[in-house]
């Protein structure tokens, strides 16, 4: 990796004010864990890889948190001088009406506007701030979840809102220049699967059709799961007693079409599952809108762990 | 990748508790720092493990390890909640309609759901929301064709032979005998979740009065 360059911007008591706001803008981290077992859902930027990049261009901690901006529409104006990086999906990000690259950071002058138009390339942007954002945390964590009213700027769940002020946490950062295209997926996308404990009880067919058809991810899709259609899946078990379900899990309700459970799902559930895809299948399917055609590819467990501890790597 | 399930038993039973809360404190133990959440249900544990320190293989030979010679908890593991309830037709509409299929007045009703202690197997669906078991077979009643789309705080309900409280306001399909005061979860207290998997939990009639004076709120649960 290119030696990243570092300048120093101080941020001081700026704050980015938003002056509007698009479909859905949030603050997330890496998630809420340890309350899992009370009901408390994991929470957590759904492109996890993509918020850990915008906050490496800052030298932040890959898990601070940041901004989830899905779908654009958001409007910040500076107070004050404040370097700040965005990365993931090309929602048309400008400065001052000057367009920026989808992935880097740079500094924003007091009374510039910052704005993310619409989506271009992927669904959601992350936008880091020097230290990530400084907000009061419940049980380790700034993860906004509306449903349980935890977690954003003011411990409520509520999202970014006309007239917030995001502060951040440190004064300064050490910008850097990103060190490699970051790929949002088109048309199609595959995502990695790691097979689980109900595999066995699906039929034939529908285990050749979950592997080698394609699927469509559905407009029902949301920060709790996204639905695919496509051939129906049939599985023989009936009547499975609700357990604990992983980050990815794909589930198949009697219809047959799976739903995949991303970072605001419920704790536990009882419908049986392919399996779960792996973080970076999670993190690419945050990126895929409505239409895009996915095909599930099989992996092993050593082989989703690997990837994973690559990404991981490149921020050290 | 990250996450293995632990299945102890094939079926709901209270009697299986005891075992899954023995499993929960050793696997606690074993992983240590490199546990992230665990997740215990009616059957089953998830354990979400810290792949950066240890790959499946090892997971699954610390499991092993926890596992290993366990002994069922004490009985007196999980504690003992005893919860006030204000069952009315007006805060619970299912109290008369469960009444009237079993042919009784609303007074047996509440006598028979008040009347034992039940087991809360697992903690979901809202932050401490505690499915909760066994309520008497002749109560049993599945859930409502159309869930509500919104049922207020505190609403005591029973799904099949499940009964749990509403921890927030949330939509839901489960039938309603009444309300408590009692909030489930709070940030601000130290136990944030009142309810914990395995603890005893068990309902206490009260009157309108007694409700109101607990800071109950008596808003109809379906405006007529």
């Amino acid at each position: 990796m290119a030696t990243p360059e570092i300048s120093r911007a101080a941020s001081g008591n700026a704050a980015l004010v938003v002056e509007g706001t698009g479909p859905l803008a949030l603050v997330e981290d890496a998630g809420r864990f340890g309350a899992r077992h009370l009901g408390v859902t994991q929470g957590g930027a759904l492109d996890w890889i993509a918020l850990g990049w915008a906050n490496w261009l800052l030298g932040n901690a890959p898990d601070a948190a940041g901004i989830e901006i899905a779908m654009g529409g958001l409007t910040l104006k500076a107070t004050g001088r404040m370097a700040v990086a965005i990365a993931g999906a090309d929602l048309g990000a400008t400065r001052d009406g000057e367009t920026l690259p989808a992935n880097g950071s740079f500094v924003l002058e007091p009374g510039q506007v910052l704005a993310f138009d619409q989506p271009r390339a992927g669904l959601r942007a992350y936008l880091a701030l020097p230290g990530g954002i400084d907000a009061e945390p419940f049980m380790g964590s700034l993860s906004t979840v509306a449903r349980e009213q935890l977690g954003g700027l003011d411990g409520r769940g509520s999202a970014l809102r006309v007239g917030d002020r995001l502060t951040a946490a440190s004064v300064a950062a050490e910008t850097r220049e990103m060190p490699c295209a970051m790929a949002m997926p088109q048309d199609e996308a595959t995502l990695e699967l790691v097979t689980g404990a109900q595999i066995a009880h699906f039929d034939g067919a529908s285990l050749y059709a979950a592997f080698n058809q394609a699927w469509q991810v559905d407009s029902r899709a949301d920060r709790m799961g996204v639905r695919l259609t496509g051939p129906a899946l049939h599985c023989r078990l009936e009547g499975m007693i609700s357990e604990g379900i992983p980050l990815g899990a794909v589930q198949v309700p009697p219809d047959g079409q799976p739903i995949i459970l991303l970072n605001d799902r419920q704790t536990i559930g009882g419908y049986p599952r392919l399996g779960a895809l792996s973080p970076i299948a999670c993190a690419r399917l945050g990126q895929c809108a409505p239409g895009t055609s996915i095909r599930l590819s099989p992996v092993s467990p050593h082989q989703a762990r690997r990837a994973y501890l690559r990404q991981l790597a490149l921020w050290r | 990748m990250d996450a293995l399930i632990v299945r102890l038993f094939a079926a709901i039973d209270e009697a299986h508790m005891p075992w899954i809360l023995a499993a929960d404190n050793a696997l606690r133990e074993r992983f240590g720092e490199a546990l992230i959440d665990l997740v215990p249900s009616y059957t089953t544990l998830l354990v979400h493990y810290d792949v950066a320190r240890l790959s499946q293989r090892e997971a699954r030979q610390w499991i092993d390890d926890a596992l290993r010679g366990l002994k069922p908890a004490s009985t007196e593991t999980g504690r003992e909640h005893r919860i006030p309830v204000w069952y009315d037709d007006s805060v619970g509409p299912e109290l008369t309609r469960i009444a009237e299929r079993l042919g009784v007045d609303t007074d047996e009703i509440v006598r028979r759901h008040a009347g034992r202690d039940y087991c809360a197997f697992a903690l979901g669906f809202s932050p401490g929301y505690a499915f909760m078991g066994m309520v008497e077979e002749a109560l049993a009643t599945p859930r409502l064709k159309t869930p509500r789309r919104k049922v207020a705080a505190g609403s005591v309900g029973i799904a099949e032979r499940q009964t749990a409280i509403y921890s927030m306001r949330s939509p839901g399909g489960w039938n309603i005998l009444g309300r408590t005061a009692v909030e489930l979860f709070d940030r601000e207290r130290d136990e944030i979740s009142l309810f914990r998997p395995g603890d005893r939990v068990r309902f206490e009639p009260i009157s309108r009065e007694a409700f109101i004076e607990q800071g109950g709120d008596t808003t109809p649960l379906e405006e007529r």
